[in-house]
């Protein structure tokens, strides 16, 4: 028996780790929202430091290339305060043969409090926070294809900036869902907060059937997908699936689903456009679009920083 | 040796024969079954009050990772499992290292295997060299070395023509080809394709991994005439085709592994690792079409699969994990609780794991497929005693087996083996209490 309540709470339904949205609470995602809302004012100031984490080592261990992500998880960590340490396992331990809890193991020697892991297969956050020892917390940045919490509260962040109240809204999702994980992330986030439509958008090879099971609607017209609706999320196309089985090439791929202000158009004239970054212009989202007055994806990244430290001072807090 | 097994519940599943009295080995065979003579003499009794007496467990599908883990002793634990679960014929795929693609490999496990003196060990050949798909290996030599069938084990041939081929040869001969319905290309996922596997970002392996691998080689069959078992069916899709090829009349077998049997890809869980396992496990629908095809006959055997996975192996991110699991400790437990929760007689259940996998066998048994897996006057005395009453719990550590994973750590089973006999030597005995 591996876990057998969800390993991210402990008794008290407090988060210890934040490992996917998936079978959080409102109430824990609603903390974390408001939380960050209280540390968007330090980022504004002229010290942008407080002391939450002083003395806290926090670990990232990204054990699959992302300078931006951990950039921002780095900034997080130092304004509460936290000792830093980067670790690029990519180029390191791991390609000397050394097994993931191996490497674990040897880092909480090292007296570590925050493990923030970015891993290219799913559920390997998991396997961490089951074999790390009971004080340190685990942030997943990212594993595989399964979630990317942070990354879907800052979208929540950002959809509820600039919306106020989930319950109205209509959002569609476009893209390559099937290998993302911040659509897994943002689908499970909108259905807890209550969003009534989440439209999945893509062709059959991006946007399988069984996504439905996950509450949203599937639609692989484009027209069809962005009618009417309040947010975009546009999703980057990964190089790898720009030409092969999944798609004939990338230019195919903008003509049929890319956003450009013709499609726009088809959504509310208050529609928002958001992405995770970083962007490939003129494949999923045309530059008009992309620098435009409906997109928010700079907003995005402002508060990505505010609620990773909502989200790493939250878990601090709350012990196993 | 004379052993007398006194006052138990005789089951022969083959029979229905289900009845209290006592039974006496001498020689290594069953010598009398229900009323023993008085002047028969036993150097050893046994008290079977309470316990079942029946045939020796025959599981179609335990890997035993020798050649490849002598330095462990692995054939001696995991022949050791077998003994506890009172599996006294097992069947072993070739997908060791180096594969069993030469008869003298074959022959130095069939020796060790008998130096040990547990069960009785039935070697797979490899199809191909190598199983790479490529090259027929030597059938006549590897099945005068002890081979019952020939496979591909995971390995699947890609190369249709020499499937083909290999079919083609084999059925020359009469020899039987064992095969998992698996297309290399759709089948390589990690997960059974569905809500859950997309929820949780694991690749999917698609229904039609299977179905599409079982038409090709139901035509490949049709045109070859080749004897084929198909390994560890997965799916609704599947079961009815093998229904339809049956009913064909095709000389096609299958099985179904405790896994797939009892357990569903919601038992994923948190991604844990003990359920990675091939074929993956599919859905609620799927586990209820295996259930009933076992149940009516569609399905032949029901096996352990079992695959021992060391920790450095399986502690691993789910997807990087080695498929597989433990399970020559449990089949037995599983046969009863199957059985039970299908409403079926125990003689119903015990039939899967005994005499309904001796008939995939056939032939290749040679003089022991007439009594193997069947309770016979005059017939081997191979024989599993065991409480149906008993429950226990699955201690992953408790096991004598060196794979310590099981998607069942923590359950709570029925049946529990008291004494296994192989050839009359009464090769295992629980510990009392």
């Amino acid at each position: 028996m591996l876990f057998k309540r969800n390993p991210q709470l402990n008794a008290n339904g407090e988060l210890i780790h934040l490992l996917s949205i998936e079978g959080l609470p409102k109430a824990v995602l609603a903390q974390i929202l408001d939380t960050a809302g209280t540390f968007l004012s330090v980022n504004e100031r002229e010290v942008k430091k407080v002391p939450l984490l002083r003395g806290k080592s926090v670990f990232n261990l990204f054990f699959e290339n992302s300078t931006r992500t951990r950039t921002t998880f780095e900034i997080a960590a130092k304004r509460l305060s936290a000792d830093v340490i980067n670790l690029d396992i990519a180029r390191s331990s791991t390609a000397k043969g050394e097994s993931l809890l191996d490497t674990i193991a040897n880092l909480s020697a090292m007296h570590a409090d925050m493990f923030v892991v970015r891993h290219s297969e799913s559920g390997a956050p998991y396997l961490i926070a089951q074999h790390c020892a009971p004080h340190v917390h685990v942030v997943n940045a990212g594993d595989g294809r399964h979630a990317h919490p942070t990354q879907g509260l800052l979208d929540m962040y950002t959809i509820r900036h600039y919306k106020r109240d989930f319950t109205k809204l209509t959002v569609a999702i476009v893209g390559d869902i099937v290998h993302s994980r911040v659509a897994r992330s943002d689908i499970h986030a909108l259905t807890t907060l209550g969003v009534p439509e989440i439209r999945a958008v893509g062709p059959k090879t991006l946007v399988p059937g069984d996504l439905r099971e996950m509450g949203v609607r599937v639609c692989h017209d484009m027209a069809e997908g962005i009618r009417g609706v309040d947010v975009i999320i546009m999703l980057r196309l990964q190089n790898e699936r720009m030409s092969g089985a999944m798609l004939p090439s990338a230019g195919e791929f903008f003509k049929n689903y890319g956003l450009t202000p013709e499609k726009l158009a088809l959504a509310k004239p208050d529609a928002i456009v958001m992405h995770p970054g970083p962007i490939n212009r003129g494949v999923e989202i045309d530059s008009a679009v992309a620098d435009g007055a409906h997109s928010v994806i700079l907003p995005q990244v402002t508060f990505g920083i505010a609620v990773r430290m909502a989200v790493m001072s939250i878990i601090a807090g709350n012990n196993a | 040796m004379k052993v007398l097994i006194k006052n138990g519940r005789i089951v022969d599943p083959a029979t229905g024969r289900d009845e209290t009295g006592d039974l006496a080995v001498a020689a290594g065979r069953i010598v009398a079954i229900g009323r023993v003579a008085a002047d028969f003499t036993p150097n050893r009794t046994l008290d079977a009050s309470g316990l079942v007496v029946a045939p020796g467990l025959v599981d179609l599908a335990a890997r035993l990772r020798e050649p490849g883990h002598e330095h462990e002793g692995m054939l001696e634990s995991e022949m050791a499992a077998a003994m506890a679960g009172g599996v006294t014929s097992l069947v072993c795929p070739p997908d060791t290292d180096p594969p069993l693609d030469e008869p003298g490999l074959v022959e130095m496990l069939k020796f060790r295997a008998r130096n040990l003196n547990h069960a009785r060990l039935y070697p797979l050949g490899a199809l191909t060299r190598g199983l790479k798909g490529e090259a027929l290996t030597e059938m006549a030599e590897l099945t005068e070395a002890g081979c019952v069938g020939f496979s591909q084990a995971e390995a699947s041939c890609r190369d249709t023509l020499v499937l083909h081929r290999a079919l083609q040869y084999a059925s020359t001969f009469g020899y039987a080809v064992w095969l998992r319905p698996n297309d290399p290309w759709l089948g390589n996922g990690v997960a059974a394709k569905g809500p859950l596997a997309t929820r949780m970002g694991l690749s999917g392996v698609p229904a039609i991994a299977e179905t599409i691998a079982l038409a090709t080689l139901f035509e490949l069959v049709r045109d070859t005439k080749a004897r084929v078992h198909l390994c560890r069916l997965s799916s609704a899709a599947g079961v009815e085709l093998v229904r339809a090829a049956k009913a064909e009349g095709l000389p096609v077998s299958c099985d179904v592994s405790v896994n797939n049997l009892h357990l569903t890809d919601v038992d994923i869980g948190y991604f844990n690792a003990a359920m990675r396992l091939t074929p993956p496990l599919r859905q609620q629908r799927d586990r209820d079409a295996l259930r009933a095809a076992l149940a009516d006959g569609t399905i032949d055997a029901l096996v352990s699969d079992h695959t021992p996975v060391d920790e450095d192996a399986k502690n691993l991110p789910f997807a990087e994990a080695e498929p597989g699991a433990t399970g020559l400790e449990l089949l037995l437990s599983l046969a009863i609780k199957w059985g039970a929760e299908a409403g079926l007689p125990l003689p119903e259940a015990l039939a899967t794991v005994t005499h309904r996998p001796v008939g995939v066998l056939g032939e290749s048994l040679g003089s022991l497929g007439s009594s193997a897996g069947r309770l016979v006057e005059g017939g081997v005395a191979d024989l599993c005693l065991f409480d149906p009453s008993a429950r226990w719990t699955v201690t992953p550590a408790a096991l004598r087996s060196q794979g310590r994973h099981t998607p069942f750590a923590g359950y709570e089973l029925p049946g529990r083996v008291i004494a296994t006999l192989v050839g009359g030597h009464l090769a295992y005995e629980a510990a009392h209490g």
